[in-house]
Order: C-alpha cells, then structure tokens, then sequence
C-alpha cells in the first residue's frame, strides 16, 4: 500500500494560537482517511493545510512537513496553483458558482487551457456521470446551478473538482448541510470515487466515518490522538479519550 | 402619555407626507408649465428639432439631448474602467487599512461642490486641453480647433465627480460576494487573477450595474460643473473636443432672462430631463432585482 500524503511535525499557529501541534500522518493511495473530533479541535484547518487554503488567512504560521509524492508541499518555490489541481477541494457547504450547471463543471479545466467546445462537453458528460448526477440535469445545462437542490449541488461541487482531474479530494463535512437521503447518495459515491482517487474525509458524524471510511484519524486539541484502520478505532481503540468520543460520552 | 405617542405619530405622518407631497407637487408643477409648449410646437418638433435659438422662437432641444447623453458617455467611458479597477483594487488587492484610507478618499469627492469641480476644470482642464489635447489631435486631423470648453473636458470631470458613486457601490458588491465562490475557485487551481475576473466580479455585477446607472443619473443631472466647462454652444457636437450646451445647464443659465414662452419651452426640457433620470432609476432598480435574484431559474 503506497502512502499518497506523509505528514511530519507539522505545527499551525493563528497568530499566537496554536491550532495543530506535532501533526503526524499517512494518508494511503486509494483508501478513504477519516479526520474526526469534537468541534474546534483543528481538524478542518489540518485538511486546509493539505491543499494550502490557509494561505489565504494572513496571520497563519506554519512549520513541518507536507510530503505529496515525497516533495515537501511547504518549500519555497512549491507551485500552490499546481498542488491544487493534483488535491481537490469540497466544502462543508454547497458552493456552486451562481453560474449554469455546465459552466460550473468546466471552470476549471477552461482555466487550465482547455478550449474544444467538444471536449469540455465530454468533461461536463463524464464528471456528471461520476458522481451520477447526469441523468437528472442532463436536460437544463444551460440552467442555473443555484437552481439544483442542495445535495445535486453537493454532488455537482464533486464533479467540478473531478473536472480537473485531481489525484485526491479533501472533503470538509461534505454531507453537514445535507438531508439524510442525499447523505446517504454522497456515501454511496465515495465508495465509487475512491476506486480512482484518494479521499481525504473530515466529518462530525461517527457512523458516517464507521461506514465509508478506511483508515481514521481521532483529534484532540489539535493534537492527532490516534490513527488506525478505522474498524479498529471503532472497536479496539488504544486510547480512552478516543473510546469516550465514539461512545459518545464527549463531543 | 398616550395622547404623546399619538401627537408623535401624527407628527412623523406629517412628515412622510410632506416629502412625499414635495415631489409630487415638483413633478405636476413641471408639468404644468412645460406641457403647453410640447402641445403647441410638437413632441416631435421639440425634441428632434435641431435648432434652440429661443430668441427666434426655435425650441428643438436635440443639440441639448446630444450635448447631455455625449457628455454623460463620455463620462461613463472614462469612469467606469476607472471606477470599477479602484472598487476590485480596493476590495481584493490592497490591505485592509490602506483600503480605508483610499475609500474614504474617494468618498470624499462626493463631498466637494460640483462648483469647484467646474472651477478645477476652467482653470486646468480647459487650457489643458487647448494646449496639449488640441496638438496632438491635429496631427492626424489638421483642421481641428478647440477652445478647450468641450466634451472632453465636461467627460473627465463628471467622471471624477461619479467616482464616488460608482467605486463606493462596486466595492459593497464585490466583498459581499460569498467568500465560498473565492474558495471554490482557487481550491480548482485558479490563480487570484483569475478569480476576480471570472467568479468575483461576475458575482457582484447587479451591483456594479446598478453603480453604472446611478453614476449615468448623477452625471446627466450634474449642472454646475457643465456650465463651467463644456461651453454651452446648443449645437450637435462632431467631435469630442467640440462645445455642447447640456439640457441641465441650458435650464440654469437661461431661465433668469427668459421670456414667458420661453420659460415654458424651459420647463418643458425640464420634463425630458425629469423622464430621462426616472427611466435610468427604473432601470437601476430592476437591474438589481432582476439580478440579484439569481438563486431561481
């Protein structure tokens, strides 16, 4: 098994704030990784250091290591707008543009140089097919996004990520805003998606990282109390702190 | 205490009422005063006439509606590329503390008199441009002249002076735009640049519209400034270095000698002006609902 993502001593500071400290991990080719913890707790800034997102925020200081493909994502010179394309992005809540539907899906590849009307009617094709969203709006491409229900517009935010042809999605509470039937539609696409990509998977929801993930991340603190395979942090985990939140008796 | 809150809302009605009443009252008065001669010379005559020599009873306001619309276009050319870089620079480029300073700089222009706007360009725009403009115009056309009162003179102006309105509105616009659309597109890989460009601005743009028309609404209404400025010959402009007399300024500079019919024929432009500006604030105002309202289909 090739680890897509090492992690090593990566501390994040907000100004004075220490949000992650001594962050260490591996995050497997093909698997879905898990990131949970209570509320606060830095996992949603450490998924936002794997992509650098963070940069947008001007107080953030960060040391350590992010090795994609064994290059430190950190370095000087590290072409962020390239990093991006390889490590996608979908977010806690659906963030079409206020664009159509097929404008959506070929904002990105449009803006990495790909013109053919032909082959961005593949690309709106194929993605819209991924994550089987074609059959219900093969019909009003043209129409607006905003239009869509929130988890169509969950599942077209997968697909313009797709559309670049990422290596790995990070996932932020991707099915928060979401009812439980269009949840259940996204889980079921993961299990798709992973077969291609790396999914990295932030979630507050404890029987949805029991169900689609493979490997599980416990924070604390913005310390990463433990990771394992996550059939054995649901069943056997080492530590206590991790039992009571699963358990439910904190969190 | 009962009969105080009732006189207090008796009051506040009274109030509503007068501003209310001021402009209705305003509109029929106009109305009242210049209808007679829209009757009597002709809607079509008055307003596609190509003469106003109100001394030889000529009232065709053409040259006015051309002189008002070339000087507003003008103005429009020059501020908006202007307006809107300053609205994107000051909202997505520069710092957060040197972008108070600049706006509230900018917000500033709208506090200067539109008079010392017209004194600013008799003193330096229009010699300015009868000795650097004029030149370099006559290399490629010989014949041109100018005495520096123009278009482009009144244009440069009444773009500086809807600066204000177009950056200060544009730049509500652009940061409320959803900070998700910004993440969304730079998590694809799209550099800033690119961002502003084809999410930012696209996103704000019934705000940047409605800024645009209430800019136009400011600048064909502007009086002051004009008259100092552009000239005031009623003639169909040829160029953009040529004088125009606005509908604006005609008003203010003839009605203090104007003969009865006159004063009618003067009211009456009033009445096209009066339409024009509720024409451009209905549009203002369905540009940013028809826009705004982008979350149906």
């Amino acid at each position: 098994m090739d680890t897509k993502i090492k992690i090593r001593n990566l501390n994040l500071y907000y100004g004075n704030f220490q949000a992650l400290s001594d962050v260490e991990m591996d995050i497997y080719d093909n698997k879905i990784t898990a990131l949970i913890g209570p509320s606060g707790c830095g996992k949603s800034t450490f998924l936002r250091t794997l992509n650098r997102m963070n940069d947008l925020i001007g107080s953030v200081k960060i040391d350590g290591n992010v090795l994609l493909d064994n290059q430190n994502i950190y370095e000087k010179d590290y072409d962020v707008i390239r990093l991006r394309r390889k490590i996608g992005m979908v977010f806690q809540k659906p963030n079409p543009f206020p664009k159509s539907i097929y404008e959506n899906i070929v904002y990105g590849p449009r803006i990495h140089g790909t013109k053919e009307k032909q082959k961005l009617d593949e690309i709106v094709e194929t993605t819209l097919k991924e994550v089987a969203l074609w059959d219900e709006v093969k019909d009003r491409l043209k129409k607006p996004a905003m239009g869509l229900s929130g988890g169509q517009q969950q599942r077209l935010c997968i697909a313009r990520c797709l559309a670049v042809h990422p290596e790995i999605i990070l996932m932020d509470e991707p099915t928060s805003a979401l009812d439980p039937v269009a949840t259940l539609r996204i889980e079921s696409l993961l299990e798709e998606l992973v077969k291609k990509y790396t999914i990295v998977i932030v979630t507050h929801n404890m029987q949805q990282a029991g169900r689609v993930s493979d490997y599980t991340s416990f924070f604390l603190n913005g310390k990463v109390l433990e990771s394992d395979e996550t059939d054995i942090i649901f069943s056997n985990p080492n530590n206590k702190k991790t039992e009571d939140y699963i358990t439910g008796r904190f969190g | 205490m009962k009969a105080f809150e009732k006189a207090i809302e008796k009051l506040l009605l009274i109030c509503a009422i007068t501003a209310t009443l001021s402009v209705v009252i305003i509109t029929l008065f106009i109305f009242k005063e210049g209808v007679s001669v829209l009757k009597d010379y002709g809607i079509v005559n008055f307003i596609f006439g190509s003469k106003w020599s109100p001394t030889n009873g000529q009232y065709g306001i053409l040259p006015l509606i051309a002189g008002s619309l070339s000087v507003t276009l003008g103005a429009l050319v020059i501020g908006i590329p202007t307006g809107l870089a300053c609205a994107i620079f000051l909202s997505e480029v520069a710092h957060k503390r040197s972008a108070k300073v600049l706006k509230s700089a900018v917000e500033l222009l709208a506090g200067i008199p539109s008079v010392v706007y017209g004194f600013f360009g008799l003193a330096v725009l229009v010699p300015g441009i009868r000795q650097y403009i004029l030149p370099m115009v006559q290399l490629i056309n010989k014949d041109a002249t100018t005495s520096g009162f123009s278009i482009l003179a009144g244009a440069i102006i009444l773009a500086i002076m809807i600066l204000p309105t177009i950056v200060s509105i544009s730049e509500n616009a652009i940061s409320s735009v959803p900070i998700e659309y910004k993440e969304a597109s730079l998590a694809l890989g799209a550099n800033h640049q690119e961002t502003i460009t084809r999410v930012i601005v696209p996103a704000a743009k019934s705000g940047i519209i409605s800024s645009i028309i209430l800019g136009m609404g400011r600048a064909i209404g502007e009086t002051m400034a004009v008259i100092l400025i552009t000239g005031n010959m009623p003639k169909v402009p040829g160029s953009a270095l040529d004088s125009v007399a606005t509908l604006t300024g005609t008003i203010a500079m003839e009605m203090g000698y104007a003969t009865p019919e006159h004063q009618k024929a003067l009211f009456a432009v009033g009445i096209v002006l009066f339409i024009m500006i509720v024409l451009l604030n209905i549009a203002a105002n369905f540009t940013l609902h028809k826009l705004g309202g982008q979350t149906n289909d």
